[in-house]
Parts: structure tokens; C-alpha cells; sequence
């Protein structure tokens, strides 16, 4: 069986293409978008909510794109233990929509950062992580809004659950300060719910799947949840 | 609301002259009313009509090669890339907004450009911008440089498209004027691609995206002048752009091309409504008969005339085909966006417009539009007395530095050499998952994955080598945003150019456009890369003084083997360190004289096309049988600065050099010469005898000149530098002048 990535389309979305084709064209499984203003999920195994701007992200980001009809449907699926996967913009709107805790303040340089950052892969045994080889990956980052914060007794809770997938390091895998690249607690990059089956991620794996791009560490992250599917 | 009384004094106020007044009088066959005023005024605006440059502009190579549309017929460039797709391309200048109000203006030109690729239904796959500000020493200066940087960033991130490539230059000259260029590729296959105009009479003219509101009225005049202390003004002439409307246009735009519902389509950029109308119906032999009432206002109790003048961003105006209006309509329904009818395509090409009741307008539409009605000049031209000045320059009188070490220190900090990571990591490179070579190399690599091949894109132009010598630093401009792109292996295709200069009227600044615009056209004819388009930006000049003439080359290649793609980096120790092309330690307008000396003198460089296409062709080949492993152009800082970039521009993997540079007459005019058709390549040790064999049957002259190996840069067993010394200068210099407190 090809499990089914359905790629949600908000207004303003800029990384569904980019997620479809990783999915569907270079790692060859089942994909199809899902208009947000649809409430229906088209029998996808696995929902992905793309990077991008949703609405513009004038507000506070993913803030409008929670209220979107298909979101509806996506905490529904996500509570029955489904996948659902947040990149990005896609982090930000799961923690609007409270399927993950936590919140997302302006990168402390207050400025947009796109470069390639070096994630720590924390937990190999999560449904995100299960085929990734190496201890360090190289993904690409580019966002605004990426500086993680969540109090005290949830960040406790996050480490000791080992809910933190990625974090930000050196290329050695040094996790101390000078190397978080925008400010978020623990140096925290991506984290799963307590289920984990709800992954969020600022950094982009889908930019980095094409061998013809020069860098494919990201592919582990799609390769694990089509695993934990077939098991 | 009572409108003014016309006459030539409220003409004069508009920018028109008492010579256009009387032809707008006699082509009209009357007195205009003030709505009409105001459409004849920035139609006939210098930026809308480019009445002081398209003579000269028709000049140069506009056809040929892989051409689809001429230059100037469509709102962008098209180019046959093989197979069913060809690429968009075009770049256009923000120069006056971007000076008022940087952060907008530097977002609504990114905003504009991208609008030009996708009206012609290509895809944007690539942004570039090419700009220029006074010194960073300068505070007004770094609030410029952080507002159009962010401005840049902001709108092109939230639309989704990669900014991958571009350059930044600093000089006093640009320091009330900033130049601000932006450039925009687009991806379309052939058989896809949309017109900018009307056709069909009975077909529903639609206007489609925001609705309309009072920003940016006049904004066309406005960069029809020089910037005065009285720009501050002209704030309100600057538009606000919203890129997520742009996106949710895009996707709009597209999809009714894709159904083949319309017959054209044009974006609404400058003089909004006006331009879009008059130029759609002139370029299908038609009129339209508009009701204004019919547009989506922002706000309450707007005039006709303001209607018709306002640009507000993010509007299309659309020809659809009869009886699709309502498809056209669902779909931006679909996307939340305005859409609304407002008049018929007629056949008597005449702008017929009323607004609640009352008849507006009633203009030939012809006469209006740039190779219509729009007057043509071509102005006095004076040889500038500077020149003969600077040519005389002897650089010999000026003494040899005591430590040549700190002098190219000096330059490789300066913020023209030094990284511009503090810009373009604000940028999002990466997204749309197709590019393989970012900023910081020659020129960026982007993959076509509809055909597994990829486009190398690059802008140049050096101001001072213009200023100094306006034709032969315009074919340097050209040469070397070709020599850019085929460092990354690419065959270069085209070009757009964004022409800025100062007042056209002033005989000097004409005779500068126009040797410029020769300059181009040699160097475009043979290379074979004809002009699909651009921009002309004049009235440059801030109160200080005119900006250097600077007219900026986009230039395009394209890659038909991605395993080809070639970097400027060097690789692994132990290879062999050539030099392609020779050097005639030359100095005019060089970057080491500007930062040591305070100096911008002599003659530019000189340019010989043979020489260059040579090298380039050698070059090519070279890459294309795998013969070298790195490629990277000498240019500002010379070949020391080459070498250096070569040895830690990857910014994570630095590598070491040990050279022997060949001295002409002194140390420092040879490691800092700015002669071209020089490239710095690295060749795998088991490879130099295949390499020196093919090159030797070439016409490129080639010297080795060192290894790459340990950890330092080591040059003429005399000059020591530490890698990561030179890292720090390198990507620190610009950040560090950033965070000084503004």
C-alpha cells in the first residue's frame, strides 16, 4: 500500500507544492492537496500543514489559519491518533489550534533567518525519526517566527516525555547557546505531542529530499512516517 | 466635487510641458477635462512613456537567439529554454519610493516585477534585486539599506518565491538616491503563455485582486523627477504593498490561463487603471467603454480621477472571453478576491469612461501610449568635462602601500567585497525546493524540474566603471554578468537591463545613456544575448549630486546537464590553481583605490569582446568535459580578493591556497587589477595534463600559479593570511556596521 499525504492548502501556503512534490514526486507515495476551506481529508493517512504565510500571517501567525473548516477535521483525525505533521508555518498553526503546546515569539534577532541549520535528532524513537541515520542533520530553516517558548512546567514535561525530536546545534552536534539560531528555549527546533502521533517543525525536511539539490537529510522524517504506517 | 479648471498652468503642475499641453489640445481637438489631464499626465510621464529613451532603446538587439517576444512587446521578456517551456524574465527599478519610504517602496517594486512574470502566465521561480546605497558610515544610510532589505524579504518570503541572487553596492554617489532593482523569473510552458491585450468586441473587461483605494496616486510622476528635499511629500505617492494578496492573485491569474478563459490580461502597476486600459486596447486595435463606478473602492467618495491614477497594488485588469465571465469570477471567489466587470471591448479604439452618470473620459487610446501618441525626444547630448579630467589620472604618482597585507585587509573588509549574508539570509532561498546554488557564488543555479535542467541568474553593473567610461563599463556590466553565469556552467541566453541615470535634460546625462546604450548593444550582439526588456529610470539625482550612471544587467543562462553545475569555492587540497586570461594591471575605478585612497579615477578597465567570448567559451567547455573543479571570475578587489573568496566563500569548509602571482610593474596594481576576462580555476591533479592540452589549443591565455592546500592563503611566498581571520573580516563586516546603534 502507498500511504496518502494530504497537503493542506491555506490562503497564503507557500510550501504545499514543495511538500506534494517531495512526497509524491522524489519519494514516490500518495499525495494530494486538501483546500482549507473543505472539511474533508480525502482518506489521507497522513495530514502535512505546509509552510508558508497563511493569510498573511498579519496577525500573530497561523492565528486565522486555526479557524480554517478543514482544521476542524485535522484536530479530529489527530485525536484519533492520526499523523499529522506541521512544518513551519504548520508548527505555528498546531500550536494555534492546541494540538501541541507552547508559542512562537519573533526570532531574538527580530529579523526573517533563512540558512541551512543543524539539527540534533533527540529521540530516534518517534514515528518522525525512526529511519534517520545520522545524529545530525542539515535542514533548511526560513522563518520570522520561530523562537519557541512555553513555561517551565511544560518545557519539564517536554524533556522528560522526550517530546523534543530536533534541536538546534553545531555541525558536531554541540547543542549549547551560540548555536541556536533563533532564540527558542532548550534550542528546541521540533516536538511531538505526548501521543506521538503530532509532530511540529520549523525547519523545512520537504527542501531537503531531491538528491539533486545537494542535500536529502530531511528525507528520514518522511521515510520514518511511512514506516511507523506500514508497521 | 468641483473639479479645477484645466489650463496649461495646471498642466505644468501635472509635468507636462507647454509643447505636450498643446498636443494633448490638438490631439483631443479641445481642452482636456481634469480627469483627462490626469490620465495624458502619467501616461505622458517619462516613466510610462519612456519619451527620452526609446529611440535610443530600439537600438539595441531585441530579437534573435531564443526570443519569443520581442523586448517591450509583452510585459516581460520570454525565452525559448527547449522543450515546452520557456522563461519570463524582467527587472525594473523602485528607486524613488524606496528613497521616501524604503521599507514599501522596496516591497511594492519586488511586488510590481513579480506581477510581470505571472501576467504573462509564467510561474515566479527566482527574485534577484540589484542594489545600491551611499555609505554605511552614513545613518540615514543603514535605515535605508535595513528598510529595503526587510521590504525585499518580507514581500517576497510571504509570496513564496526564492530571492537567490543579486549584488550590493555602496558609494557616497547613491547616498540620497538609493538604486533599488528588482527581478523577477518566471517559469511557462509554451503553449500557455498570456497577452497584455484586448481584443474581441462585446468581451467583459474585468478588474480582478484588491479593490482600489488613494494610495500611489501620481506615483509615475514622481519618478518622473529628481528626489528634492521636497520628496518627503511624495510619501503618499508610494504604494503599500500585500504580498499575501499577491499570492492568492497568482494563484488566480494562473488558473484562469490555465482554462483559457481570457483573451489578455495586464498587471496594474504604474498609473493603474489608465496605463492598463489604454495600453491593453492600443495593442488589439481597441477601445474599451468602462464604467467606473463598477470598481471596487477602498474608501468613500473617491473621484474619477482618482480612480483612474490610483495604484494601489495587487490588481489585474482582464479581458475574458464572452460568456466566461462567471467562471472567471468563481475562481476569485475561491481565492477571496475582488472581481468585478466594468466595461465592454469596443472596436473604435477609444477610451470611452464615465463615472456615476457622467462622462470622464473620451481619449483615442492610441494616443496615449508609448509607440502611440506619446511624444519621442532624443535630447542634446554633451560630452562631460570630468572625463578628460580623470582619464589623465597617472596611478603611478601614487605610492606603493607600506604592508600590502593590511591594504587587503582594508578591501576584503569593505562592504562591496565583503559578504552580503547579512542580506540575503533576511531572504528565503530555499523555497519552491529547486535551488541548487544560493547567494554568495558567481551566480545562482536554479533547477527546472519540469525538464531536469537548470537557469543560472545573475545581476551586474559597476557605476564607477560607467561613470568613468559609460559605453565600455556597460560592456564590462554585460561581459560580466555573462562571465557570472558561466562560472556556474551556464550558456548565457539574455538579458534585461534597469537603466538608471540622472535628468535626462541636462546634455551630459544624455551623453552618458546614450555611449551606455551603444556599450550595450555591441556587447549584447555579440555575445548574442539580446535585450528581452527592462527599465529605464531617470531623474536620478539626489541634491547632492547625480548618481553614477548605472545601468544594471540581468542576465540569464541556462544549464542543459545539472551535473555540470559548477561553484567558486575550492575543493580539496592538491589541486591545481590556475589563472584564465591575462592581466593588465589596471586600476580606473578600482575598489583597492577607492578603499585605500579615497580615489575614483582613471579609465575603467578595458573590455575586448573577442577576449572575453574566448574565455567564456574556453570556460564552458572546460566545465562541460569536467576539466575543473572550481571557477570564479576576477573582478572588484582583483585577483587576491578572487583567490581569498575561493578559499572561504562556502563559509563552513575553509581550504588554504599557496600561489605565485606573476608581478608586472608593482605588487599592488597586480593584486588588485580590475582587468577582465579573468577567471580563477582549480583542476584535479590527474586532470592538469587534459586541462593545459585543451586550453593550449584555445585562444585563452592560462598560467598556473599555485596548489590549494593547507590551512592559511599564502601568496608569493611573501603575503601570509589566516583563513579564519579573513572569515571574520569577510562575513562580519557588514553585520558589524549594522549594529551600530542608527
Amino acid at each position: 500500500m502507498k500511504p496518502k499525504f494530504g497537503v493542506v492548502v491555506f490562503p497564503g501556503s507557500n510550501c504545499d507544492h514543495d511538500a506534494y512534490y517531495a512526497t509524491k514526486k522524489v519519494l514516490g507515495y500518495e499525495a494530494e492537496f486538501l483546500w482549507h476551506k473543505e472539511p474533508d481529508l480525502k482518506g489521507s493517512d497522513v495530514i502535512v500543514l505546509p509552510g508558508g504565510f497563511s493569510y498573511g500571517d498579519y496577525l500573530r501567525s497561523g492565528a486565522i489559519a486555526r479557524f480554517s473548516p478543514v482544521i476542524e477535521e485535522v484536530v479530529n483525525f489527530a485525536n484519533k491518533g492520526g499523523i499529522v505533521i506541521g512544518i513551519c508555518n504548520g508548527f505555528q498553526i498546531l500550536l494555534e489550534a492546541g494540538l501541541l503546546p507552547g508559542a512562537m515569539r519573533h526570532n531574538e534577532s527580530l529579523k526573517f533567518i533563512c540558512k541551512d541549520s543543524f539539527l540534533k535528532v533527540e529521540n530516534k524513537n518517534t514515528r518522525f525519526s525512526s529511519e534517520i541515520t545520522k545524529d545530525v542533520i542539515r535542514v533548511p530553516v526560513a522563518h520570522g517566527e520561530g523562537n519557541y517558548f512555553t513555561d517551565e512546567n511544560t518545557l519539564k514535561d517536554l524533556e522528560a516525555n522526550s517530546q523534543v525530536v530536533f534541536r538546534y546545534t553545531s555541525p558536531d552536534g554541540d547543542t549549547s547557546l551560540e548555536h541556536n539560531i533563533n532564540g527558542s528555549v532548550n534550542n528546541i527546533a521540533g516536538i511531538t505531542n505526548k501521543q506521538g502521533n503530532v509532530l511540529g517543525m520549523m525547519p523545512h525536511p520537504e527542501r531537503c529530499v531531491d538528491p539533486v539539490l545537494r542535500n536529502d537529510d530531511g528525507a528520514g522524517v518522511f521515510k520514518s512516517i511511512v514506516k511507523s504506517l506500514v508497521n | 466635487m468641483r473639479e479645477p479648471k484645466v489650463d496649461l498652468q495646471l498642466a505644468l503642475e501635472h509635468g507636462l510641458t507647454e509643447e505636450e499641453y498643446g498636443w494633448i489640445c490638438e490631439k483631443l481637438g479641445r481642452e482636456p477635462n481634469f480627469t483627462e489631464l490626469g490620465v495624458y499626465s502619467v501616461m505622458w510621464s517619462e516613466h510610462c512613456s519612456y519619451k527620452n529613451s526609446i529611440a535610443l532603446l530600439k537600438t539595441l538587439p531585441r530579437d534573435g537567439n531564443r526570443l519569443l517576444v520581442g523586448a517591450g512587446e509583452e510585459n516581460a521578456g520570454l525565452v525559448d529554454i527547449g522543450g515546452d517551456y520557456a522563461i519570463a524574465f524582467k527587472i525594473e527599478s523602485h528607486n524613488h519610493p524606496s528613497a521616501v519610504e524604503p521599507y514599501q517602496g522596496a516591497a511594492t517594486g519586488v511586488g510590481g516585477i513579480l506581477r510581470d512574470i505571472f501576467t504573462m502566465g509564467a510561474r515566479p521561480i527566482a527574485a534577484l534585486n540589484s542594489l545600491r546605497f551611499g555609505s554605511l558610515e552614513d545613518a540615514r544610510t543603514r535605515f535605508l539599506f535595513e528598510g529595503v532589505v526587510k521590504g525585499i524579504g518580507d514581500y517576497g518570503n510571504c509570496f513564496g518565491v526564492p530571492t537567490v541572487a543579486g549584488e550590493v553596492f555602496f558609494d557616497e554617489s547613491y547616498k540620497g538616491n538609493p538604486l533599488v532593482n528588482a527581478m523577477a523569473v518566471g517559469i511557462v510552458k509554451k503553449d500557455r503563455t498570456a497577452s497584455a491585450k484586448a481584443a474581441g468586441v462585446g468581451n467583459p473587461v474585468m478588474i480582478v485582486g484588491s479593490s482600489t483605494g488613494r494610495d500611489g496616486i501620481h506615483g509615475a510622476t514622481f519618478a518622473s523627477e529628481e528626489i528634492s528635499e521636497k520628496s518627503e511629500a511624495k510619501r503618499p505617492s508610494v504604494q503599500v504593498g500585500d504580498p499575501f494578496t499577491e499570492k492568492l492573485l497568482l494563484e488566480a491569474t494562473l488558473e484562469i490561463i490555465k482554462e483559457d478563459l481570457i483573451v489578455g490580461i495586464q498587471d496594474m502597476g504604474a498609473a493603474g487603471i489608465s496605463c492598463s486600459t489604454s495600453e491593453m486596447s492600443e495593442k488589439g486595435d481597441a477601445g474599451m467603454k468602462i464604467d467606473l463606478t463598477k470598481v471596487p473602492l477602498r474608501e468613500d467618495g473617491m473621484t474619477a480621477y482618482e480612480i483612474l491614477l490610483s495604484e494601489s497594488q495587487e490588481r489585474m485588469l482582464v479581458v475574458a472571453k464572452k460568456g466566461k465571465e462567471n467562471r472567471v469570477k468563481e475562481i476569485f471567489d475561491k481565492w477571496d478576491l475582488q472581481c468585478a466587470t466594468i466595461g465592454v471591448v469596443t472596436d473604435d479604439g477609444i477610451l470611452d469612461m464615465s463615472y456615476e452618470g457622467e462622462d470622464k473620459v473620451n481619449i483615442l487610446a492610441y494616443d496615449l501610449v508609448l509607440g502611440g501618441g506619446a511624444p519621442v525626444y532624443i535630447r542634446d547630448t554633451k560630452e562631460p568635462a570630468y572625463l578628460e579630467q580623470k582619464h589623465k589620472f597617472d596611478f603611478t604618482k601614487i605610492s606603493e602601500p607600506e604592508n600590502i597585507s593590511d591594504a587587503f585587509k582594508a578591501v576584503f573588509a569593505s562592504p562591496n567585497i565583503a559578504s552580503k549574508r547579512w542580506v540575503y539570509e533576511q531572504y528565503d532561498t530555499s523555497v519552491r525546493t529547486n535551488t541548487i546554488v544560493g547567494p554568495g557564488t558567481d551566480s545562482a543555479v536554479v533547477y527546472i524540474k519540469e525538464m531536469d535542467k537548470a537557469i543560472a541568474m545573475k545581476t551586474d553593473c559597476n557605476g564607477r566603471y560607467v561613470y568613468l567610461n559609460p559605453k565600455e563599463g556597460t560592456k564590462i556590466a554585460v561581459a560580466e554578468s555573462a562571465r557570472n553565469v558561466v562560472c556556474s556552467g551556464a550558456k548565457p541566453l539574455g538579458v534585461t537591463n534597469c537603466l538608471n541615470f540622472g535628468n535626462p535634460y541636462k546634455p551630459e546625462v544624455y551623453w552618458l545613456f546614450k555611449e551606455a546604450i551603444k556599450g550595450m548593444g555591441e556587447a549584447c550582439r555579440f555575445f548574442d544575448t539580446p535585450v528581452t526588456g527592462g527599465n529605464v529610470s531617470f531623474y536620478n539625482e539626489s541634491p547632492d549630486a547625480a548618481v553614477y550612471p548605472t545601468p544594471v544587467i540581468g542576465m540569464v543562462g541556462l544549464i542543459d546537464d545539472v551535473d555540470t553545475i559548477m561553484t567558486s569555492n575550492f575543493k580539496d587540497k592538491g589541486d591545481v590553481i590556475y589563472i584564465l586570461g591575462e592581466d593588465y594591471e589596471e586600476m580606473g575605478g578600482s575598489e583597492y583605490m577607492k578603499v585605500t585612497h579615497n580615489l575614483v579615477e582613471g579609465n575603467s578597465p578595458h573590455l575586448d569582446l573577442q577576449t572575453e567570448k574566448d574565455l567564456q567559451d574556453t570556460l564552458l567547455d572546460l566545465i562541460g568535459k569536467k576539466l575543473v573543479k572550481s571557477a570564479h571570475d576576477v573582478s572588484e578587489g582583483g585577483i587576491i580578493t578572487s583567490l581569498a573568496e575561493s578559499c572561504i566563500s562556502d563559509g563552513k569548509n575553509l581550504i588554504g591556497a599557496e600561489v605565485t602571482i606573476p608581478v608586472k610593474t608593482r605588487e599592488d596594481f597586480t593584486f588588485f587589477s580590475e582587468t577582465q576576462s579573468r577567471v580563477v580555476v582549480s583542476v584535479a591533479p590527474e586532470k592538469i595534463d587534459e586541462f593545459e592540452l585543451f586550453v593550449s589549443q584555445t585562444f585563452t591565455p592560462f598560467t598556473k600559479i599555485g596548489v590549494v592546500t593547507g590551512t592559511e592563503l599564502k601568496i608569493n611566498d611573501k603575503f601570509v593570511f589566516n583563513l579564519e581571520e579573513l572569515t571574520g573580516l569577510y562575513f562580519n563586516s557588514i553585520p558589524d556596521k549594522m549594529n551600530v546603534t542608527l
